[in-house]
């Protein structure tokens, strides 16, 4: 066909590790037409950020395509001239990473960022190609797109970054753009005007593109086509509603399925219960500024309190006002009753062991030049007072408990373990605590969605027979529906609902409520467009949560 | 006026040479992609590099240039031997080190072999050397080489000093001196300078204040020249106790070279203490030791080891220099900074007689050739932690 614009065939791509080349991508096919959308999506180590980047003709260093063909309107780019490519990156092919923070230099105004590229290329001159962002700024959106240009990449937020970084991949009005998880890092809320904003500029300029992410019901409203990857191998491709509606292979099935992970809600409590942990009135701050506000919720033995709200709406430093890392100005935290004291180094040994908390990221959760056996070790023997063969004995529990082999993950290190076995590890190092109350801070988000739902799975699992409680912070409404017991929703710093879950995911709501659950994507090709319809582009994201006062 | 003209000339007919060795390249290879897409700054590095080559090729040949050949031959005698120590390494040990010389670079085998003889002459000089350190012979000034008909002794083979005590002896024993003071002073520097780094890293606040703005004052002050006037105080306190005036010195560089070690430790531990898993130690109820010693020192074994290395090197330089000066390691004790300031007349008969001006420049070469040694091994351990390739 006359239209096809990437063409690749039999691609091979393998990494180096210790002196041998193991195979990333094995023999993977594309096609993609002018002014077409298809969606990458598998879990991490897919190969989906490879194959986005051989589209290109670029590989990673200590990354080589070892066989195949990537064509890009008939120039074959595994062979052409590193000259040849230059000329084609950034005037025809473009690339919008993750993250647009890490992405745009800090040290320079954003429309000087904007315009470098068709500058270099000879596409516009200066004044054409700034005049050209203003345009593009208007067309995505931006608020004050004549004056935005000139703000240092810190001066905005993160969805108008990268909304900003999706007009600068449009400088120079390329064939191809390739989405890298564009969203990922944003709230939902945020995200929404992102995706409204990329889908209506794709469509306004007929631009091709590669969308690559792991959340499927993003790229059920972004592409026309989906390609799912497992391992470096394809596993099925159709229409996006084909492909949604009837998935044929077993592995896309179970990647649909995952959503449908529910608890069903424990009975309420009775009021005359005492709760494990109960946060009164706290009114907290980082220097002048107040971060909680008049914050009152309480967590009942054996239930799970969900804590949501978007980034910045003081869900974290709830935690660390529980925790004792930072001391409440006003107000107080009890624990079965007791008033602990505020700073945790006031705190005794006992109270210390009572509160443990699981981080969002694993990587910096566990010391990385401990083993297994020590980092799971150490608070059974602080705490317990266990040593040697009892100590160990104890480990070994713990692991089974997590549901990983003792023998062979006791000596190793956390680097030699995966992400979700990391987070395992995290769960298991508080339990060693024997705590009554965990604050899971997130644990999910950095992590594929198979992966999420076996540590919620292992999570609830957990509850029942040890009895705990927990606090579970997330943006993700999902995870809420399907663990929480209670919910408890936050907006700059104040809680602006609680309740049981049943009732606040039924109507009514209060407004900002509606607007969070409203938000989340749904699996529904047309729950961007019919969403857009209902509330008008304007009151989407930002925009609307700035209304609501 | 015409030198300048002549080296613009040189880098003019590189800068052509490489050009034409790129074009070369594309012709005969058939625009292959390493040619096609090779940088121009490559190519004349090419370039460069066979310049370097012939120019090098033809001082080999000037009658005068004795010294450069025996360097060459130096390096060629010593790469042969680290490769020979590797082979050994790779036949006999355990599993594990056998492994670990298999994935060694030339480079890093040199550098362990060189601190391993050192090592060796250092802790066995007493059995190693032919004479005692201090003792004096009755012939004065005995040229080097041990050749009677050319001025030297079978017996003295590297000759005598100028009040007859043997030099192959002192620079042995040197190594013993020289070597073995510098380890006690970086240890009790790191000792010194990463506990109080750490423990600002971790406490922070006013106890971070204080030290830093301490370690400013000391930073501000040039160091060897810091370091003469406290010895010159310090040999006023010792008196005529030569060994205390040692002692003095030790705790001296110590202190100033902690001031380097206390900023890099910080600088290091911030980054760490700001991670996930000090907060779960800090809310598990974790002391300050552990917190240091069990949770941020592992991390920072990295970086604060190549300091190691490059701070050994440096105490190494000083306490020759402040030798070299008359202030350092006191005689009769050999050592050798004293070494090179003693027989530096040496050098002037370097057109007459090489083997003599060598004198000064061995004891200069013990010092460079360990320096570099030092330093290979702890290029090539860094690159094994950091898990960096190429």
């Amino acid at each position: 066909m006359s239209d096809l614009l990437l063409k690749i065939r039999g691609l091979k791509i393998e990494g180096r590790s210790d002196e041998t080349w193991l195979p990333i991508i094995n023999g993977v096919d594309l096609d993609l037409h002018k002014g077409e959308v298809l969606g990458l999506i598998g879990e991490s180590g897919a190969g989906k950020s490879t194959i986005g980047l051989a589209g290109m003709g670029f590989t990673r260093d200590g990354v080589r395509i070892s066989d195949g063909s990537v064509e890009f309107d008939g120039i074959d780019l595994v062979n052409a001239s590193a000259e040849t490519k230059r000329k084609l990156l950034g005037t025809r092919i473009a690339y919008v990473a993750q993250s647009a923070a890490a992405s745009f230099n800090p040290a320079h105004k954003l429309i000087d960022q904007h315009t470098e590229a068709p500058v270099q290329h000879g596409v516009m001159s200066r004044s054409e190609s700034a005049a050209d962002a203003v345009e593009l700024y208007r067309r995505l959106r931006l608020p004050n797109p004549e004056e935005i240009g000139f703000r240092y990449p810190h001066q905005v937020s993160g969805g108008q970054l990268q909304r900003a970084m999706t007009a600068m991949a449009m400088s120079c009005r390329p064939d191809l753009i390739i989405f890298d998880e564009p969203t990922t890092a944003l709230d939902v809320t945020t995200q929404i005007e992102v995706l409204a904003a990329i889908r209506d500029i794709v469509e306004q300029f007929d631009t091709a593109a590669i969308y690559i992410t792991h959340d499927l019901a993003v790229v059920a409203q972004m592409a026309d086509r989906i390609k799912v990857l497992l391992k470096g191998d394809e596993v099925e491709e159709a229409e996006t509603r084909e492909m949604l509606s009837h998935p044929k292979e077993d592995y896309t099935k179970s990647l649909w399925a995952v959503r449908e992970f529910k608890r069903p809600q424990k009975r309420v409590v009775a009021s005359g219960a005492v709760p494990v942990v109960s946060v009164r009135k706290v009114t907290a701050a980082y220097g002048p500024v107040k971060v909680l506000r008049n914050v009152s919720f309480d967590i009942h033995e054996g239930r799970t309190v969900a804590v949501v709200g978007e980034s910045g709406s003081g869900k974290s430093t709830a935690a660390r006002c529980i925790t004792g890392l930072l001391p409440p100005l006003v107000g107080s935290i009890m624990v079965d009753g007791v008033e602990m004291p505020a700073d945790y180094r006031k705190r005794s040994k006992d109270q210390l062991r009572q509160v443990q908390m699981i981080y969002q990221m694993a990587d910096t959760a566990l010391n990385p030049r401990k083993t297994i056996g020590e980092i799971i070790g150490r608070p059974v023997q602080f705490y317990m007072g266990l040593r040697g063969r009892d100590r160990r004995r104890r480990v070994e529990q713990l692991l089974d408990e997590i549901e990983l082999p003792a023998d062979q993950y006791f000596d190793r290190l956390p680097s030699e373990l995966s992400g979700g076995q990391k987070q395992r590890i995290g769960i298991a190092r508080a339990l060693a605590a024997e705590p009554r109350f965990i604050i899971c801070d997130e644990v999910t988000s950095a992590l594929d969605q198979l992966v999420a739902e076996g540590i919620l799975k292992l999570l609830a699992r957990l509850q029942d027979e040890l009895k705990l409680s927990y606090m579970f912070i997330t943006h993700d409404l999902a995870t809420v529906r399907s663990i929480a017991d209670e919910v408890v929703v936050m907006k700059e710093g104040q809680v602006i609902e609680q309740g049981p879950k049943d009732e606040m995911f039924r109507p009514p709501h209060h407004a900002y409520t509606d607007l969070l659950l409203s938000s989340v994507p749904e699996m529904d090709p047309d729950w961007l467009t019919n969403l857009l319809a209902e509330r008008g582009v304007d009151n989407i994201g930002d925009a609307a949560v700035d209304k609501m006062g | 006026m015409s030198m300048i003209l002549w080296i613009l000339l040189m880098v003019l007919a590189l800068g052509l040479a490489g050009w034409a060795f790129r074009l070369a390249g594309q012709n005969i290879t058939g625009n292959s992609p390493y040619f096609r897409d090779m940088p121009y700054g490559v190519a004349f590095g090419y370039a460069l590099a066979a310049g370097a080559l012939l120019g090098g090729l033809w001082l080999w040949f000037q009658p005068g240039a004795v010294f450069f050949r025996w360097a060459f031959q130096g390096v060629v005698i010593f790469a042969i031997v680290a490769w020979l120590f590797r082979l050994l390494g790779r036949a006999v040990g355990t599993a594990g080190t056998r492994k670990l010389f298999r994935e060694m670079p030339l480079t890093a085998s040199f550098g362990i072999l060189i601190i391993l003889i050192y090592a060796v002459l250092a802790i066995f000089a007493g059995a190693i050397a032919p004479h005692g350190q201090e003792e004096v012979f009755a012939r004065v000034n005995i040229l080097p080489g041990g050749n009677p008909e050319t001025g030297g002794d079978p017996a003295f083979p590297l000759g005598t000093d100028q009040i007859g005590r043997d030099l192959l002896s002192r620079l042995i024993y040197g190594a013993q001196n020289t070597v073995g003071i510098a380890f006690v002073t970086t240890c009790l520097a790191f000792l010194l300078g990463g506990s109080l780094g750490f423990l600002a890293a971790t406490l922070q606040g006013w106890l971070d204040q204080v030290l830093s703005r301490a370690v400013d004052v000391l930073m501000a002050i040039p160091s060897l020249i810091f370091a003469l006037l406290l010895m010159t105080i310090a040999s006023a306190w010792a008196g005529s106790e030569k060994w205390l005036l040692t002692v003095y010195m030790i705790l001296i560089i110590a202190v100033i070279d902690s001031t380097r070690v206390f900023r890099l430790a910080r600088a290091v531990g911030l980054n760490i203490v700001v991670m996930d898993y000090i907060e779960a130690a800090k809310l598990r109820g974790e002391g300050l030791p552990y917190l240091i010693f069990k949770e941020i020192l592992p991390n920072a074994y990295a970086p604060l080891l190549a300091e190691f290395g490059l701070r050994f090197c440096f105490v190494f330089l000083t306490i020759a220099s402040l030798s070299f000066l008359g202030v350092g390691i006191q005689p009769p004790l050999a050592d050798w900074g004293t070494m090179v300031r003693d027989l530096s007349q040496f050098i002037n008969f370097a057109a007459f007689s090489p083997l003599t001006a060598a004198l000064p420049l061995l004891a200069a070469g013990a010092i460079a050739l360990l320096t570099v040694a030092v330093n290979f091994v702890v290029d090539w351990m860094l690159h094994r932690t950091s898990g960096l390739k190429d």
